[in-house]
């Protein structure tokens, strides 16, 4: 009995379904919906940005240390940069990420190029945010031209 | 009543074809000539070849020329060259009518369903390029293993899931619920829409439209409560989210099924079921 069981012929295992790691997060789709609400709020900032720099006032030609030193003393202006950094910088890390893993086949140079576009996107923000919240908008000994109109001597 | 035209074999009777005699074949003017006669014209097959037991296995063109008719389809060319000039021509093909989807390949660089595509249709005065679709192993030829695919499909769970006891009766459904998903119970896994995709092109993971549209054609059948679990198999990183809205899918279906709108429909599902 026991031999007729052990002699059984090997049976093919049945066609198998490739095995895919199934990810059962909502990443995707919040990846997915960040990039268009993220855009849109991209196309106000960026333009607001671009019309206050170039075409308001005196347009291109009032820019200088004291202009940006000036706006970004206030509070409106430190939160619309904010806002714009991290938006874009999510919005084109997350765009990045999704062309790497469309084009890049082999997973190591998956892991390469996706570790440089992580180590550049916190590179950038850290140095970012750092900059609008510790900016100085007169720094001592600077010729009083060239600063804001706010700065005492 | 008619003389004796020299009809093409399968092409049917003269009367299938009133006004066979097409101006734009100016050899239609055979020997024959009559009222119901069909255009005959040379058309050059330049075709993928892939032999797995040649020595050292390497894909490379072949060229046939064979007499055609204006009532010939791709397949029909295809069949003369494997009937009559080369019998090691491999490709798939079980209707020849459009229906069991065996016979989908890459005729001038867009997918096809050989069956389907008239040769005149085609300019069949420069050579037709015929390659097996891309994205899946080539067995031989045009045969390519289709076992991927399927996995895909399979995975998706493509058959009436439901709940509690089953009717006495039919499952009832109004004709407004019916023509809710009415477009993808046209598909018939020919790999057309998949193949075509850049995406399912890099590296094989990604679901497929093919697979997106079957789950579509259960997630908004009325009859169904199986919804919320395909949702969750296409919430997967190779799901729906990979899909990059290039259209090619909707280009390719032989059987017109808006893919990509399938495919948006299944996202918008997902993002209302999430917030």
């Amino acid at each position: 009995m026991s031999q007729l069981a052990t002699q059984a012929p090997a049976v093919a295992a049945p066609r198998s379904p490739r095995s895919r790691r199934t990810t059962r997060t909502n990443y995707e789709l919040y990846g997915w919906v960040f990039m268009r609400a993220s855009g849109v709020v991209l196309l106000v900032l960026i333009f607001g940005h671009l019309f206050m720099n170039l075409i308001d006032g005196e347009g291109i030609n009032a820019i200088d240390f004291g202009f940006v030193a000036g706006k970004w003393a206030s509070p409106l202006w430190q939160v619309w940069d904010l806002l714009m950094l991290w938006l874009a910088m999510i919005h084109g890390t997350n765009g990045v990420r999704t062309i790497i893993n469309d084009y890049a086949e082999r997973t190591g140079t998956r892991v390469v190029l996706k570790s440089a576009l992580y180590l550049s996107f916190v590179v950038v923000v850290v140095l970012g945010t750092l900059v609008i919240f510790t900016f100085d908008p007169c720094p001592a000994g600077s010729p009083a031209d060239l600063l804001p109109s706010f700065c005492e001597a | 009543m008619a003389q004796t035209n020299e009809i093409a074999p399968e092409t049917g009777s003269a009367e299938g074809t009133p006004g066979g005699t097409d101006e734009r074949e100016p050899q239609a003017a055979d020997a024959s000539g009559g009222a119901g006669a069909v255009p005959s014209f040379d058309v050059t097959l330049r075709i993928r070849r892939f032999d797995p037991d040649a020595d050292e296995p390497e894909a490379y063109w072949e060229e046939f020329t064979v007499t055609a008719y204006g009532t010939d389809r791709v397949l029909d060319a295809m069949h003369k060259v494997k009937w009559e000039v080369d019998g090691s021509l491999t490709f798939r093909r079980s209707c020849a009518h459009g229906i069991c989807g065996s016979d989908a390949m890459r005729i001038n660089g867009r997918n096809r369903l050989a069956c389907k595509t008239l040769l005149k249709d085609l300019d069949p005065s420069k050579p037709i390029t015929i390659e097996p679709i891309k994205g899946l192993p080539v067995i031989k030829d045009l045969v390519v293993d289709m076992e991927p695919f399927f996995a895909s499909y399979r995975e998706i769970m493509p058959f009436l899931i439901t709940g509690g006891n089953a009717p006495s009766a039919e499952r009832i459904q109004s004709p407004e619920q019916r023509e809710r998903y009415d477009d993808t119970t046209k598909c018939i896994l020919c790999a057309a829409c998949t193949s075509s995709c850049p995406v399912f092109w890099t590296d094989g993971q990604y679901f497929g439209p093919a697979a997106i549209v079957n789950a579509h054609r259960f997630i908004f059948d009325s009859r169904d409560e199986g919804g919320a679990q395909r949702l969750e198999i296409l919430n997967d990183k190779e799901g729906v989210w990979r899909c990059r809205t290039v259209f090619n899918c909707t280009e390719a279906c032989p059987r017109g099924i808006e893919v990509t709108k399938a495919i948006q429909e299944v996202k918008r599902a997902m993002i209302t079921r999430a917030f």
